[in-house]
């Protein structure tokens, strides 16, 4: 099959790239594993945040709605329940149940998003042990619950919207632990699990999950101001479920199998592919947008999409109208990073250029 | 344990299905995953570690930590946060890395 574009993962990013490719004139195949396009949107129940122009106030299941039905207007050709397994020399392999299909893209562009950190503690592989955002899939996407009373353990904002949906689905958060001094996430999300009674512990972590084949309590423990644990500040929680809500790491796997540069920029979530501000990677034509290039939100993930796939666009075929969409969609993005939250990304990416000559 | 009632959002379940645990019928709907039903059924230990036969579930569900391997339909190391159910579908522990068993 010969396209000009093929984007890979459809959450915010890769349908972003997707439809402004296909607004371009572009043939384009939009891959994602799953069975409905929108990635992470699609667990997500609350009001998003963000600019006026992008979607602020809408819920994330919305949001998929609404890409995606311009995806289907658009007419787009997508593969789902199919992964792509391998980007090489002589074309793309994409497997699903039914089949194995190389493909022939001009341009690629990888947006995979990001998985979820694991932390160490005494039987953290115990059943019972998730990732908040599986426990969100879990909940919201299939209405199947864990478990009746939780440990959350980290309180940026996916902790602390994942314990007030928990509780939502009638859950009882028996405690949302932090190892900073201070909560992570925004001071609205904090507010209304504070307004439910959830208590957040500050300096506070997980010691061990204890169960024999199933999570059946968790002894936490107090730090010092070196992160320390208190010897003798133990105590063991009465829960049959503990979610883990430490951060984020770029799905790089394919951008390095593909040869792309991997860099580690702390401030991005780790380990992700180098890249120029129009996304491509030191592999020509092949790019990275969303949280694959750096953990942020949603927000900005649509926007590097839309930046991605213009450029790509313009590699093609030079076009001033895709040209002039780069430019703005990066002031777009300067001006949406420029709030108080953007700062950290603002450096991690301006390390990531700064990286160039490796 | 499955929600039945909750204040935004109103669950779509497909049409009703079995599927089969160790040879021990589960009632599960079209368009979940097997991970998601074997929750709902109150099933945790979905494998047990190659080295230290260590029991293991879902962590991730979306397909990235390999930590729901199962045995589902005669194949090894199947994702079960990825594979959706269907009528009559087989699932199993997995034991280690797992067999094929000529089915
Ligand atoms: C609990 C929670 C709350 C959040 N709240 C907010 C909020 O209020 N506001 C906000 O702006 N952001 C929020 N976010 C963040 C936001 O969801 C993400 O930043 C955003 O979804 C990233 O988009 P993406 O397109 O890069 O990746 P994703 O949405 O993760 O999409 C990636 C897609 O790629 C697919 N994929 C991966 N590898 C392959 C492959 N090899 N082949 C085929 N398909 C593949 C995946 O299955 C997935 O569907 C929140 C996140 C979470 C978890």
């Amino acid at each position: 099959m010969e396209i000009d574009l093929l984007v890979i993962g459809g959450g915010p990013a890769g349908l972003s790239a997707a439809i402004t490719a296909a607004e371009l004139a572009h043939s384009v195949l939009i891959v994602d594993e799953n069975p409905k396009l929108g990635g992470q949107l699609i667990k997500q129940t609350h009001k998003f945040f963000g600019s006026e122009s992008n979607y602020c106030g809408i819920r994330g299941i919305d949001i998929a709605e609404i890409l995606e039905d311009k995806v289907n207007k658009l007419g787009i050709t997508k593969h789902l329940e199919s992964t792509v397994v391998g980007i090489y020399e002589d074309g793309v392999a994409i497997a699903s149940e039914q089949a194995l299909r190389v493909v022939h893209p001009k341009k690629i562009i990888i947006a995979t998003g990001a998985r979820e950190n694991m932390l160490s503690f005494v039987n953290n592989d115990l059943p019972g042990v998730y990732g908040a955002g599986a426990v969100q899939t879990l909940v919201n996407v299939y209405g199947v619950l864990p478990g009746k009373r939780a440990l959350m353990v980290g309180s940026g904002n996916i902790g602390l919207i994942v314990s007030y949906q928990l509780m939502q689905a009638g859950v009882e958060v028996v405690a949302i632990l932090e190892a900073l001094d201070h909560v992570g996430g925004y001071e609205v999300h904090a507010a209304k699990v504070k307004r439910l009674g959830i208590p957040i512990l500050l300096r506070h972590t997980i010691k061990s999950a204890i169960g024999n084949d199933k999570v059946e309590a968790a002894v936490i423990t107090k730090l010092d101001e070196h992160w320390q644990p208190i010897p003798g500040s133990e105590r063991e929680l009465n829960v049959d479920f503990i979610c883990l809500a430490v951060g984020l790491s770029p799905s790089y796997e394919l951008a390095a199998q593909a040869g792309a540069k991997i860099v580690y920029i702390p401030e991005l979530g780790g380990w992700l592919p180098w890249h120029k501000p129009n996304l491509e990677t030191s592999v020509s034509g092949l790019y990275v947008a969303g949280d694959a290039a750096g953990v942020e939100e949603a927000v900005s993930a649509l926007l590097e999409g839309k930046i991605a796939a213009a450029d790509a666009s313009n590699s093609i075929k030079e076009n001033k109208y895709a040209q002039k969409l780069v430019e703005t969609t990066q002031k777009e993005l300067q001006e949406f990073r420029a709030g108080k939250f953007g700062k950290k990304i603002i450096e991690g990416k301006r390390k990531l250029y700064a990286s160039l000559h490796l | 344990m499955r929600i039945t009632e909750h204040p935004i959002i109103k669950f779509k379940r497909g049409r009703k299905v079995t599927i089969y645990f160790e040879g021990k019928p589960i009632e599960a709907y079209e368009g979940e995953s097997v991970a998601a039903a074997l929750i709902a059924a109150g099933i945790y230990v979905f494998r047990y570690s190659p080295r230290h036969k260590r029991a293991r579930g879902l962590f991730c569900a979306i397909g990235k930590c390999s930590s729901c391997l199962m045995q589902i339909d005669g194949k090894p190391n199947q994702m079960a946060c990825m594979v959706h159910v269907r009528d009559g579908m087989r699932v199993r522990r997995q034991k280690g890395k797992g067999v094929l068993d000529g089915n």
